[in-house]
């Protein structure tokens, strides 16, 4: 087997980055994958407790990487989905315990055993982004449709290229469709032209991410939320399936429901 | 602050195309690291240097940054000034 790396990067912090890890992660090994999430966040673990697995840590990426226990022993697996797994970041150590070829040697070990290695970065341009994406096979940057994190996010893309890691793909995150609608938000078209690498999802701004994230639960677990199926959606294209738009008018009324239902779409 | 299509158009524009122009010209610049003084400088001097050559119609020259994807060209328009017939 040969496993994919795929790198969920962003300039700006806070854009969504863990969550659409955490979220991919689960769909993919929803839809039978086996899966590794790797937080490279190294000081700032977040993934555990997004994915709900914190209290289930013995070994992390440092100690792994280290030699302080095999790799199979960092990785925990999760109860929910029998093929999914993470390796935590290392809490109390800091960015340069691990090196770019850390990463590269540990992902090739991983590619033996997985369809997927998704690394989970940290934002910026520092040691912590070096080692994220030198392994890639594929770097996906997220974004919000708002001028900073956009900005920013041009400066990754553009490093990711010098990297010879691209071109990135692009995921909009929170996107309001009514404030779209109003023309009070950049709409996905708009950042697509600014940023101009391939499309691979829209997320909607959904309260459903922060409730299920409260309960350690990724929305992805279920196809309920518009940000689930959203997150499915990305998944099927990251396997190569050509997956229609959502209809992301987040006035989800019954009639807009009934009517999605009705015509099996969504 | 009127923003470049408002005063264009003579219509207000929303917040959305405020950002979408106002990021436009910042990519161009972060992708280029020419600043907005430091690229009109550069088009003063490019008009001071073909000056010693030719005589060029200074109000009709364009000197700007296109983008295409995410590439950026220099594209200089200058229209020459046919010389006066010497009698
Ligand atoms: N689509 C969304 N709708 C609502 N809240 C979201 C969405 N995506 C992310 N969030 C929230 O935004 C915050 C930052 O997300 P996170 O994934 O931690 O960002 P990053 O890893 O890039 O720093 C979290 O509180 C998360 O729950
Ligand atoms: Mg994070």
């Amino acid at each position: 087997m040969s496993g994919k790396v795929v790198t969920i990067t962003s300039g700006k912090g806070g854009v969504g980055k863990t969550t659409t890890t955490a979220n991919l992660g689960v769909a993919l090994a929803s839809l039978g994958d086996k899966v590794v999430c790797i937080d490279s966040d190294i000081g700032l673990r977040n993934l555990d407790v997004v994915l709900g697995l914190e209290n289930r840590i013995v070994y992390d990426l440092v100690d792994a990487v280290e030699g302080r226990c095999r790799v199979s022993q960092a990785m925990i697996r999760d109860k929910r989905i029998e093929t999914l797994y993470l390796i935590p970041a290392a809490q109390t150590r800091d960015k340069n315990a691990v090196s770019p070829s850390d990463m590269i040697k540990l992902c090739n070990t991983l590619r033996e055993e997985m369809d997927w290695i998704l690394i989970d970065s940290p934002a910026g341009i520092e040691r912590g982004f070096r080692n994220a994406i030198a392994p890639a096979d594929e770097v996906l940057v997220v974004t919000n449709p708002e001028i900073s994190a956009v900005r920013d996010a041009d400066r990754i893309i553009g490093l990711v290229e010098a990297e010879e890691r691209g071109p990135a793909k692009l995921v909009i995150n929170r996107l309001k469709s009514s404030m779209v609608k109003r023309g009070d938000m950049l709409s996905a078209e708009d950042v697509v032209e600014l940023l101009a690498i391939p499309l691979i999802g829209i997320v909607p701004e959904d309260e459903n991410v922060i409730v299920s994230t409260n309960q350690g639960q990724p929305v992805a677990l279920e196809a309920k939320s518009l940000a689930g199926r959203s997150f499915n959606n990305i998944a099927k294209r990251l396997k190569g399936e050509d997956v229609p738009w959502l209809d992301l008018n987040e006035k989800d009324g019954i009639f807009n429901r009934l009517g999605r239902i009705i015509s099996g779409g969504g | 602050m009127a923003s470049f299509l408002e005063r264009l158009t003579g219509k207000k524009t929303s917040s959305a195309d405020q950002a979408k122009e106002r990021l436009s010209l910042v990519l161009i610049h972060d992708r280029t690291d020419l600043s907005p003084e430091n690229l009109q400088s550069l088009k003063d001097r490019l008009i001071e240097v073909i000056s010693d050559y030719v005589k060029i119609d200074t109000r009709q020259t364009e000197i700007e940054i296109k983008t295409d994807g995410r590439e950026q060209t220099l594209i200089a328009n200058i229209p020459l000034i046919r010389p006066r017939s010497r009698g």
